[in-house]
């Protein structure tokens, strides 16, 4: 039996009962939503074995074959992307739960959220130019509106701002798509890779260039990250989480890697450019976030820092800079969504954001603040948890490439990283408690249960990396160094 | 030459979104660069005197048009009837907040 199909099936139907589910009772939006991305997240660890004796799978979409119809490409980058993000929506979701309780219309926040993860599911398993177009914008629509969430003013400021800027975003990748579509007459990615292979010319360059623009935005690499600071905190904290764990890399990250290591097949410049927009990410993220007295501003700050960190090892090219790329992309989503999660159960029991209005928080919420610190450690890179692992890949992957003065910016990138969340740490959840909130307690145990669980991944992938290398990551980055190949492989010959 | 001609609509429209402070015409300049690539992809489709494709038994050698873009053009109005319509709800829901328009004082984020 097929499986592909059902990673967008299933979150589009789900999402449509629960806009018409709005007048009942609200367990049953509850359990409907969690069991649908519970059974998601489940179906994407089964594919691994599936995939480890077929290679790859490519469901074609109404019998219409390849250059013609559409077509659904699963391969080791993908699953990587679909593990990531079905894993994270479930954890997300049951965290809802009880966050969300204080919104009106939980269903409909259930709705706009399963969409956003149908689009995210299509723009990774899809196989077609015009149809990553069409998921990137399900995704963002719904992330728009999850945004403004709230309808408070500072939420509205912040969606309209993400909106201009993905909006633009969007029309540039359908302009490129429309150049390459005249350029080729094809849509189908295998297809327009295997037609423009070897060819340069203006036009083509053109339409790079729009891609990177237009997917830059979407990751919000520096130049074009204006609106990530203002949008990630805005949201509700499950959707920070969601925005800044999954939607960004999915929409943005995964969608540079594709079409360029994949369809453009990458060169020289190609590779400066990534090496240049990754520094450059890295440092001024880095240095924004450690003036931020907002704890979910200087998080959003941090994730265009780590960002940087992922585009900087693609850059590398090489087997341990794209290894150290996706490793960092996985274990970024682990501890930015535990993050933002426990940045939304500070908020939830203290009422307030501001870091200066904080203190000794550990003593009162202590799963919180237990997790936060393992969270920080990992960001920070100190051994053995995660984060340590996939900056070493990086700084492996920079050092063969001969970059010797990027790999000491790297470290130097990861002091500073170090110092934000000591920071923060100091003055969020070490020290004496201060006055006023001797009161509050502990999170909900819904909520407490989804950040143990990711604290328990950011320890565990740390501890078993090897195993997790093997299995997962290993397959992601031969697609990845396979390059152009990836057209004969979906088109078969 | 046409083909530039769509080009300056699109820069029009980002003109529009980078200089004007109303928001509403922030949204407009959005459309306009919608329509512009809306109009590009039709163009890349069409052929001098072409006919519709479709073939019946009097037209089958004609010269015909590539239905493609069409299909996408109705697919991107369709994302872009959304994307404009939550957009204009924002733009309402933010004029009961602020009691403005006007950009520069929609400024409580900073940072």
């Amino acid at each position: 039996m097929n499986l592909i199909p059902l990673f967008i099936a299933i979150p589009l139907g789900v999402a449509f009962i629960l806009a018409l589910l709005g007048k009942l009772k609200e367990v049953v939006s509850d359990l409907l939503a969690a069991l649908s991305t519970l059974s998601l997240a489940i179906l994407s660890f089964v594919l691994i074995g599936q995939l480890k004796t077929h290679g790859i799978f490519v469901y074609i979409v109404g019998k219409w074959t390849p250059p013609w119809g559409i077509n659904l490409v699963l391969d080791g980058l993908s699953l990587l992307m679909l593990i990531i993000i079905n894993t994270v929506a479930f954890l997300v979701i049951i965290y809802s739960v009880s966050y969300m309780k204080k919104f009106t219309a939980k269903s409909r926040y259930y709705a706009l959220f399963i969409l956003m993860l149908a689009g995210m599911n299509g723009v990774v398993l899809t196989g077609d130019f015009f149809n990553l177009f069409v998921f990137s914008e399900i995704a963002a629509i719904s992330s728009y509106a999850l945004v403004a969430f709230g309808v408070e003013a500072e939420e509205l400021e912040a969606s309209f701002k993400y909106m201009v800027m993905g909006s633009i975003a969007s029309i540039l990748i359908l302009f490129s798509v429309g150049l390459l579509y005249g350029l080729t007459g094809s849509l189908n990615m295998a297809d327009v890779g295997r037609m423009i292979q070897g060819k340069r010319n203006v036009l083509l360059s053109f339409s790079m260039t729009l891609f990177l623009a237009g997917f830059g935005l979407k990751a919000a690499v520096i130049p074009f990250h204006a609106w990530l600071p203002d949008a990630h905190p805005s949201a509700p904290a499950p959707i920070s989480a969601m925005l800044s764990g999954v939607l960004i890399k999915a929409l943005g990250v995964y969608a540079l890697m594709r079409i360029f290591f994949n369809v453009f097949g990458m060169g020289l410049q190609l590779y400066w450019t990534f090496m240049i927009l990754g520094c450059v990410s890295m440092i001024g993220g880095g240095l924004l976030a450690l003036r931020q007295e907002d704890l979910k501003r200087l998080l959003a700050y941090s994730s265009i820092s780590q960002i940087g960190y992922i585009i900087l090892g693609l850059g590398c090219g090489n087997y341990w800079g794209i290894m150290g790329a996706l490793f960092h992309l996985l274990n970024h989503a682990s501890f930015k969504s535990l993050l933002f999660l426990n940045s939304g159960a500070v908020e939830y029991s203290t009422g307030t954001r501001k870091l200066e209005k904080m203190g000794g928080l550990s003593k009162v919420m202590p799963v919180t603040g237990a997790t936060s610190t393992i969270a920080s450690l990992s960001i920070s890179g100190i051994p053995p948890f995660n984060g340590f692992w996939s900056k070493l890949f990086i700084i492996i992957g920079l050092i063969q490439a001969g970059h010797f003065v990027l790999a000491v910016i790297t470290i130097l990138a990861s002091v500073l990283t170090l110092a934000y969340y000591l920071r923060m740490q100091r003055y969020a959840f070490f020290g004496k408690l201060r006055e006023g909130l001797e009161k509050i307690k502990e999170a909900p145990s819904l909520m407490s249960f989804s950040v143990i669980v990711l604290a328990i991944i950011c320890l565990g992938v740390g501890i078993l990396f090897y195993p997790v290398m093997k299995i997962v990551l290993e397959p992601a980055v031969g697609v990845l160094q396979e390059g152009i190949r990836y057209s004969s492989l979906v088109l078969g010959g | 030459m046409i083909f530039f001609l769509c080009f300056v609509i699109f820069l029009i429209g980002l003109y529009c979104v980078i200089v004007k402070k109303n928001i509403l015409k922030i949204v407009i300049g959005i459309a306009i660069m919608e329509y512009a690539v809306n109009l590009f992809l039709i163009l890349l489709g069409y052929r001098w005197e072409g006919v519709p494709a479709i073939v019946t038994e009097t037209v089958t050698q004609a010269k015909f048009v590539d239905p493609l873009p069409q299909a996408l053009v109705l697919t991107a109005i369709v994302i872009s009837v959304a994307t404009l319509a939550l957009m204009v709800s924002l733009c309402i829901r933010i004029h009961q907040r602020y009691k403005t328009f006007d950009i520069t004082k929609i400024r409580r984020l900073k940072g």
